[in-house]
């Protein structure tokens, strides 16, 4: 059955044989028999695993999830090369975060003239259509992150711009005025700084080289167009 | 270089000497008459290159069977569209000069693309001159208004959606319409020039990026400046389009082929001074008497 009929190209060429070159001239035949035991050891334990945390009291659950998150939040605020936003991905804290930006930036229903801001919903679509955007992104230019990880990635990094969010909401409250629309565009600065140091600390490894700016590009964008969202809230 | 003795190129005559890599797998050709399209499916990153260079000079149906044979993959694998996106950042930013700085009688479709579409650069141009021409929109007319006592500061998001409509239809439909009219005249008149779809939606896409900054400086509230910046852009977009597109329809009817440059033109100026129009405010000069003009003032004062 496994019988291999192969030629390997041409023999009259001069260039060094590659590695596993002979391979393909190996037949195998019927009559030498091929067994063993194929065995996954450890499996009794993760069982045991598997079954613990489905009778663990739901504050349990809770707190080791919450946990999670806000192991990440920190993994965000202080950025090192670490790939623990790569390995564990989950997808709650992008999830907390974008609705608590779309909740502060949706305009009042009671005022809804035709050319206010975002509602609830185009936020929403913008942040995760965004992202998926941009994961396909950089899948398509070869990178080796896997779909989840990257919406991870970029979930998370929308945190700074959420802290500057609600310091606007603060700031707003406080007097019009030039001075107010300059602290408030400071801190969107700084804060939108610090998400594009954060993801491409995160995402630049997994590019392939001569591509990095043409991954690196529309996450810039993505995070400029929050800021801007961000910015020019007026409250009515 | 020993390893060229072994490509037995020497039918060819100079195309030997670009061929270049030695370590990569040797090809061996049979004779001149022997096309190359019988090497297997090159894998088109860096070593793709030098083959550009040998069949760069060649005329265009070579290059269509490449870029035939290039995407082997059937449409409903994750593959295939890679094929779309395989550039590098040079290579983009290239092809960004390119649009920039029409050069006459040089063929944007043929000095950059080379049968290398890709659909990076129409689409993330397209979206940042949505993004550019909402932005510069809403702060243009907010820098208008600014001393007006009525006026109450809106982001008008929704202008964002709208201007995103115009973008992608323009960006995509128009070269749909101009592929389907260009294989129908192929039909009629032999071409010696032919572009594939995506070729053309790569032309356009490039071609609108010199608006990226138009609409950023459009945010100047001076008539005359944003007609000139109108006419700046429009003269390199349109002259990139029409370079591009007069070889296709040169050996055709004078009078088409005259009316088909000449449509790609117009709806070009269609966009521009539509986008102008609606999303930028007409900077009036006659609200300045109403109110209290404030010394710090950017608007130019009216006569």
């Amino acid at each position: 059955m496994a019988k291999a009929a192969e030629s390997s190209g041409d023999p009259g060429t001069t260039s060094p044989r590659p590695l596993f070159a002979g391979l393909s001239d190996i037949s195998i035949s019927q009559d030498i028999p091929v067994e063993g035991e194929i065995t996954i050891p450890m499996r009794s334990h993760i069982r045991e695993f598997d079954s613990s945390t489905l009778n663990e009291s739901v504050q349990n659950t809770i707190m080791r999830d919450l946990k999670a998150v806000g192991k990440k939040f920190m993994h965000v605020l202080y950025p090192r090369k670490s790939n623990t936003l790569l390995r564990d991905w989950d997808l709650w804290g992008p999830l907390i975060l974008c609705v608590t930006l779309a909740l502060m930036l949706q305009r009042s229903s009671i005022d809804s003239e035709k050319d206010g801001g975002p509602q609830f919903a185009e936020v929403f679509v913008i942040v995760w259509f965004g992202a998926v955007t941009i994961t396909l992104n950089s899948k398509l230019l070869g990178g080796n992150i896997s779909f989840f990880q990257s919406l991870c990635v970029l979930g998370y990094c929308i945190l700074p711009l959420t802290v500057a969010m609600l310091v606007c909401r603060l700031v707003l409250l406080a007097e019009p005025g030039p001075i107010n629309f300059m602290v408030r565009l400071f801190v969107v600065i700084v804060m939108f700084a610090w998400s594009i140091v954060a993801s491409t600390a995160f995402l630049a490894d997994s590019q392939p080289p001569n591509r990095k700016a043409l991954a690196i590009y529309p996450v810039f964008l993505f995070y400029f167009v929050i800021s801007w969202m961000i910015l020019t809230f007026t409250p009515q | 270089m020993a390893a060229v003795d072994d490509l037995q190129f020497e039918e060819f005559g100079d195309a030997a000497t670009s061929a270049a890599n030695p370590g990569t797998t040797t090809i061996h050709i049979e004779g001149p008459s022997e096309s190359p399209t019988h090497q297997p499916g090159l894998p088109r990153g860096s070593g793709g290159e030098e083959d550009d260079e040998l069949l760069g000079n060649d005329d265009s149906d070579k290059t269509e069977l490449l870029a035939g044979q290039k995407k082997s993959s059937p449409f409903w694998t994750f593959e295939y569209y890679q094929t779309f996106f395989d550039v590098d950042t040079y290579q983009v930013f290239d092809r960004i000069k390119g649009s920039l700085l029409p050069i006459p009688g040089k063929n944007f479709v043929r000095l950059y693309i080379r049968s290398n579409p890709d659909l990076y650069g129409p689409f993330w141009i397209c979206a940042t001159l949505v993004f550019a021409i909402a932005i510069s929109g809403n702060l243009s007319n907010f820098l208008i208004h600014l001393g007006e006592k009525t006026y109450h500061y809106v982001p008008e998001f929704r202008k964002v959606s709208i201007a995103a409509t115009i973008i992608y239809a323009y960006a995509w439909l128009v070269p749909l319409a101009l592929w389907g009219f260009l294989m129908w005249r192929n039909s009629k008149v032999m071409n010696i020039v032919s572009y594939s779809f995506l070729e053309i939606v790569c032309v356009y896409g490039y071609s609108l990026f010199i608006y990226i900054p138009t609409a950023v400086l459009w945010i100047i509230p001076q008539k005359a400046v944003r007609w000139i910046l109108v006419m700046i852009a429009l003269g390199i977009s349109g002259s990139v389009l029409a370079m591009t597109f007069w070889p296709a329809v040169r050996e055709d009817n004078r009078r088409i082929a005259l009316a088909t440059i000449g449509t790609i033109v117009l709806l070009h100026t269609l966009l521009s001074v539509g986008c102008l129009a609606y999303f930028f405010d007409a900077p009036e000069m006659d609200h300045l008497p109403t109110t209290t003009v404030a010394p710090n003032q950017t608007v130019a004062t009216a006569k």
